[in-house]
C-alpha cells in the first residue's frame, strides 16, 4: 500500500521530497497535517497570550523538541518497539508508584517525579504511551476476538497505570490513559455486547460513583448543567469560554482583538482554554478549520492503521490515533460547555507540559510502524 | 478487525465530532447575539467625563474660585479580597487608617468612595497597587484663593461639585457646563485599556467675571473685622456700590468662613448678612423723608422747624431727642439727626408721601443682584393713617431693610435721582436707569447730608482727608422678646463719597456693639472713613478742591 502510495507519489513529479520523507519513515501526508496544526496553533498562541515573546519563543522550542521526538521516534524500527513493549510498560508503571512515595507536590496534586539527572516529568505522560502498546502487544499473537481471560489480563495492563494515576490525583489524565488502553481493546474487537453491558454497569454504578468523586470534581459536573449556579466560581471557566466562543460569531473578532481572550476575562486561555480564543477572534471558520486538520489526522491514522500487516502495529496506529482524537474531542466539549472540566490540554495548540513531545513521539511510533513494510 | 467495526468506529467518530460542530455553531450563531451583548458587557463601560467648571474672578481678572484635577477613589466591595498587606498598602495609599479602609470594604453596596480629593500624584500610587475592584475617577475640586475674605459671595460647592452657596449656588448652571460621556473597555481588574468611542464631549463651563474689586474687598474685610472685634459686635456687614454702574465693588460680612475648609457640617458664619438679614434701619431713612418733604413743596432748604422743648408727644407715645434742639433747620435735622424735627415734618405731609419716596428707592422689593437669598425687607403703607406710624416711619421704624436694600436706596441719591440696578457682575456697560426722584430736590438733600459729617454733626468720624462725605448714621434698638431692647443696638452708617461727584455708596453696619459708645457715627462711621479713603484712591477719584465747604 505505502509503495503505490509513493510511486503515485512519483508519477506527477513535483513532490519528490515527499517520497524522499518516505525514505526516512516519515509519512508526509500525515507530517504536513501536524505541522499545519503547530504552525496554526503558534499563531493563536502568540494572540492569547498577549504576544509575550517569552511564552511564544518557549513554545516554539517545545514544538521544535516534539518534531525532533516524532523524527527520532519514527527511525527506530518497529522491532525495537515491539520487544521493548513490556519492559517500557513496567517501567512507566514503576515510575508511577515511586511518584506516590517521592513525588513533588503542586497545586494539591502529587504528579511530578525528580530524579537525579534528569529534568522534572510526570510519568503518567509514558503511560499514555506504554498502555497502548502494552495491550496491543498483548493481543499481539492471541486469537481475535478476544477470550474473556484475554480481555480480563487487558483489563488489569489499563487500569493498573490508570489506578496509580487517579490517586494522585489526576483524574483527567487517567481518563485519558484508559481511554487509550480502550480503543486499542476496541480495536482489537471487543464483543458489541460487553460494551453494551459495560455502558449498562456504569450507569448502573454512577450513583455510587459519584460519592466517590471529590467535592470539586462534583462541582464541575454540576455546573456543565447548570454554570450560572456558581458563575464566579466553578461556572465562571465555562460562562467565560461559551461567551468567548459565541460572541466571536461565524467571522471572528480578528486576531488579537478578542475582548474576553485580551483583556482576561478568559481563565487558562493560553492553555486548556486556548480553543476559546480561536472561537472568540478568529470565529466559527477558524475552529472548523482545526477540527477540519484533527479529522484529516484522524483519517489518515485509521487508513495506516487498515494497511498495516501485524497485528501489533494495526492495534497501535489505531489506538494511537483514537487517542489523540480523543483529546480532540474531550477539550472542545469541555470549553464548549458539553462535557465538565478536567485538565485536557488541547493537544499540539495549548501551551505548555510534555503532552506534545508525547503525541508527536507515538506519531513517530505510528509512521515508524506504517514504513516499515513487514509490519 | 472486520469492515463492519471499522465502518461503526468511525461513524460513531462522524457523529462525535457532527455534535462537536454543532455546539460550536450553536454558539457563534444562534446564540451570537446574546454572548456577543454578555461579552461586551464584561468589557465595555460608559464613563463619564467630568466637566471643568468655569472659573470665577474679580473685575480685574484676580481668580476667586478655581477648579483641579483631582482623583477619586472608589471600591466595589463585592470584588475586592484583599489580603492584609494589600489592605494595609491601600490604606497607607489613601491615607486612611487599616481598620477604616476595612469597614468601607465590609459595606454590602457595590459603590463605596474611599477617598475624594487626592492628588494625582497620590491617585498613582493607589493606581501602582493593581488592586482589583478598586477604581479611580477624575474629579475636580474648587479652591478659593480669596478664601474667607470673598467666601460670601463666591460661595462653596459640594464635593460632587455642585454650588452650594454664593455665586457657585445661583450661578450654578451656567458654571457647571455639562459633563461628557465615552464609552471604555475595561479588563477584568477594571483597569481602562482603550476609548472606544466619545459619546458626548464635556462642555467647559463658563467663566464669570464679578463686580467685586478683590483689593477693596481684602481693605473692607479687614476692616469690618477689626471693628466687630474692637466693639465685640455679634456680627457686621459693609457693601459698596459703584456710583457709575450698580455695580457692587465690595460685599463683606463678618463672621465668616474659610470655604476650602470641608464645609458639609455648615458653618454658622454661611451667613450672607449684608443681603439675607434685615434691621430695621432707623436715622439711615431720614434723608429719605426730608426728600419727600422737599418733594411736597410745603418745605424749602430754608424751612424751620422748633423741636423744643425737645420732645412730642403723638397720640401716646413720646417721641424725644437727647436734648432740646430748639429751632432748627432741616439740614441741622439731619445733622442732629433729630426725631422730633422730622416726626413733625412727617405729620404735615400726605400720608402716603414718604412711603411713597422708600418705595421709589428701591426698600421692600427684590433686588435682583444674583445672590441667593436676598431679603425683601418689609415696608407696607396699612396703618399709615395713623400719626403715630407716619413718625415713626419718618426716622426708620416699622419698616425693615438688608445693607443691600440700603445701598440701592442710597445710590438713587448718589445718581441725583436714577435708580440703577445693583449688580454683582462685571457690567459691560453702564446699565440704564430710572429716574424715581428731581434732580434738583436730591442735590439739595445730599448737599444737607454732608452736614453730618461736619461741625457738630453725627458722624464727624466719616470725615476723610480731601474729599467731602454726605452720609447718614443710625442706631436703631433690637427687637427683642419684650419689645425694643435698650441694650441691643444696630449701628448703621451709610454714605456718599465723594459727595461733589459721587464715586460710591457704602452702608456700614455692625450689629450689637457692646460698650458705652454703640451709635453709628461712633461705631459704623469710621470703618466707611477708611474703607472710603482706599476705594477714592484705588478708583482714582479727584480730590475735593473745597473740601471744608459745607
Amino acid at each position: 500500500m505505502s509503495k503505490d502510495f509513493t510511486r503515485t507519489l512519483d508519477q506527477t513529479g513535483g513532490l519528490r521530497p515527499a517520497a524522499r520523507l518516505v525514505q526516512i519513515h516519515l509519512d508526509p501526508l500525515m507530517l504536513l497535517f501536524l505541522v499545519t496544526i503547530i504552525g496554526y496553533g503558534l499563531i493563536v498562541l502568540y494572540s492569547a497570550v498577549n504576544r509575550d515573546e517569552t511564552y511564544f519563543t518557549a513554545q516554539l522550542v517545545r514544538m521544535g523538541l516534539a518534531l525532533a521526538a516524532l523524527i527520532i521516534a519514527a527511525q527506530l524500527n518497529p522491532a525495537i518497539y515491539f520487544r521493548w513493549t513490556p519492559v517500557f510498560y513496567i517501567a512507566g508503571v514503576v515510575l508511577l508508584a515511586l511518584v506516590l512515595v517521592m513525588g513533588v507536590q503542586a497545586k494539591g496534586a502529587q504528579r511530578w517525579l525528580e530524579l537525579p539527572g534528569l529534568p522534572r516529568f510526570q510519568p503518567s505522560e509514558i503511560s499514555k504511551l506504554a498502555v497502548p502498546m502494552m495491550v496491543a502487544w498483548y493481543f499481539h499473537d492471541r486469537r481475535l476476538p478476544p477470550s474473556f481471560k484475554d480481555l480480563a489480563v487487558a483489563m488489569l495492563i489499563i487500569l493498573i497505570p490508570a489506578g496509580f494515576i487517579v490517586v494522585q490525583p489526576d483524574l483527567g489524565t487517567a481518563i485519558l490513559v484508559a481511554a487509550a488502553g480502550f480503543a486499542v481493546l476496541l480495536l482489537a474487537g471487543l464483543p458489541w455486547r460487553w460494551i453494551l453491558y459495560a455502558g449498562l454497569a456504569l450507569a448502573a454504578a454512577a450513583p455510587g460513583l459519584w460519592y466517590t468523586l471529590k467535592e470539586y470534581q462534583k462541582q464541575r459536573i454540576l455546573t456543565l448543567f447548570d454554570p450560572q449556579s456558581d458563575p464566579l466560581g466553578a461556572g465562571w471557566n465555562t460562562i467565560q469560554a461559551t461567551t468567548a466562543i459565541g460572541s466571536g460569531g461565524v467571522y471572528g473578532k480578528g486576531l488579537f482583538e478578542g475582548t474576553q481572550s485580551q483583556l482576561n476575562f478568559l481563565p487558562e486561555s493560553h492553555t486548556d482554554f486556548i480553543i476559546a480564543v480561536i472561537g472568540e477572534e478568529l470565529g466559527l471558520i477558524g475552529v472548523a478549520a482545526f477540527i477540519l486538520l484533527y479529522l484529516m489526522v484522524l483519517g489518515r491514522g485509521l487508513y495506516m492503521a487498515s494497511a498495516a500487516h501485524q497485528t501489533y502495529s494495526r492495534l497501535l496506529i489505531g489506538g494511537l490515533t483514537l487517542v489523540f482524537f480523543v483529546y480532540v474531542f474531550v477539550n472542545i466539549s469541555m470549553v464548549s460547555g458539553l462535557l465538565p472540566v478536567v485538565g485536557v490540554p488541547l493537544p499540539l495548540v495549548s501551551y505548555g507540559g510534555t503532552s506534545a513531545i508525547t503525541l508527536m513521539a507515538s506519531f513517530g511510533i505510528v509512521m515508524s510502524l506504517h514504513t516499515h513494510k513487514t509490519w | 478487525m472486520n469492515r463492519w467495526r471499522h465502518y461503526t468506529l468511525v461513524c460513531a467518530f462522524m457523529v462525535m465530532m457532527v455534535g462537536l460542530i454543532g455546539r460550536v455553531v450553536y454558539l457563534s450563531t444562534s446564540e451570537h447575539k446574546f454572548l456577543q451583548a454578555q461579552g461586551d458587557a464584561r468589557s465595555i463601560r460608559n464613563e463619564v467625563i467630568p466637566s471643568y467648571r468655569g472659573v470665577v474672578y474679580d473685575r480685574s481678572g484676580q481668580a476667586l474660585a478655581v477648579s483641579t484635577p483631582v482623583i477619586a477613589v472608589w471600591a466595589d466591595p463585592k470584588t475586592v479580597t484583599l489580603d492584609t498587606d494589600q489592605t494595609r498598602n491601600l490604606a497607607l495609599a489613601l491615607g486612611r487608617s487599616v481598620p477604616d479602609v476595612t469597614k468601607s470594604l465590609g459595606q454590602s453596596n457595590r459603590f463605596v468612595y474611599l477617598k475624594r480629593g487626592l492628588t494625582v500624584e497620590e491617585g498613582k500610587r493607589v493606581g501602582d497597587l493593581h488592586l482589583p475592584g478598586i477604581y479611580q475617577q477624575p474629579e475636580y475640586r474648587r479652591y478659593y484663593p480669596a478664601s474667607e475674605t470673598a467666601s460670601h459671595v463666591v460661595g462653596v460647592t459640594s464635593v460632587d461639585d455642585v454650588g452650594l452657596e454664593g455665586i457657585e449656588l445661583s450661578f450654578n448652571t451656567v458654571l457647571k457646563g455639562q459633563r461628557g460621556e465615552k464609552v471604555v473597555l475595561r479588563d477584568r481588574l477594571g483597569n481602562t485599556i482603550a476609548d472606544l468611542e466619545y459619546k458626548q464631549a464635556p462642555q467647559i463651563g463658563r467663566d464669570l467675571v464679578l463686580s467685586l474689586d478683590l483689593r477693596l474687598q481684602f481693605f473692607a474685610y479687614r476692616e469690618l473685622k477689626a471693628a466687630v472685634q474692637g466693639h465685640q459686635a455679634v456680627s457686621g456687614s459693609l457693601v459698596m456700590v459703584d456710583v457709575l454702574t450698580g455695580e457692587i465693588l465690595a460685599l463683606v460680612n463678618q463672621p465668616s468662613y474659610n470655604p476650602n475648609e470641608n464645609v458639609s457640617g455648615g458653618f454658622k458664619g454661611m451667613r450672607n448678612r449684608a443681603v439675607t438679614d434685615t434691621y430695621e434701619p432707623g436715622s439711615t431713612i431720614k434723608p429719605f423723608a426730608v426728600l419727600a418733604a422737599l418733594e411736597s413743596g410745603k418745605f424749602n432748604a430754608q424751612s424751620t422747624i422748633d423741636t423744643s422743648p425737645g420732645y412730642f408727644r403723638v397720640g401716646n407715645k413720646l417721641i424725644g431727642d437727647p436734648s432740646n434742639l430748639g429751632v432748627v433747620s432741616l439740614t441741622q435735622i439731619l445733622q442732629k439727626s433729630s426725631q422730633v424735627g422730622i416726626a413733625k415734618i412727617a405729620l404735615e405731609l400726605e400720608e402716603k408721601s414718604i412711603y411713597d419716596v422708600l418705595v421709589r428707592a428701591g426698600i421692600g422689593e427684590f433686588i435682583g443682584t444674583g445672590l441667593p437669598g436676598e431679603a425683601m425687607g418689609t415696608l407696607s403703607d396699612n396703618g399709615l393713617r395713623s400719626p403715630i406710624m407716619r413718625a415713626t416711619l419718618a426716622y426708620g421704624y416699622g419698616l425693615t431693610a438688608s445693607p443691600l436694600h440700603l445701598a440701592q436706596a442710597y445710590l438713587s441719591l448718589a445718581t441725583d435721582g436714577v435708580r440703577v440696578p445693583l449688580s454683582i457682575l462685571k457690567q459691560k456697560s453702564p446699565p440704564q436707569g430710572e429716574r424715581v426722584f428731581d434732580a434738583g430736590l436730591v442735590k439739595e438733600v445730599v448737599h444737607m447730608m454732608e452736614s453730618v459729617t461736619q461741625g457738630q454733626g453725627t458722624a464727624v468720624k466719616a470725615q476723610l482727608s480731601g474729599y467731602r462725605i454726605a452720609g447718614k448714621t443710625g442706631t436703631s434698638r433690637i427687637v427683642g422678646t419684650t419689645g425694643y431692647d435698650d441694650q441691643r443696638h444696630v449701628a448703621i452708617f451709610a454714605g456718599i463719597a465723594p459727595a461733589s461727584a459721587p464715586r460710591i455708596v457704602m452702608v456700614v453696619v455692625v450689629n450689637e456693639p457692646k460698650g458705652e459708645r454703640v451709635g453709628g457715627g461712633t461705631v459704623a462711621a469710621p470703618v466707611f472713613a477708611r474703607v472710603a479713603a482706599r476705594a477714592l484712591r484705588l478708583l482714582g477719584v479727584d480730590q475735593d478742591r473745597d473740601p471744608g465747604a459745607a
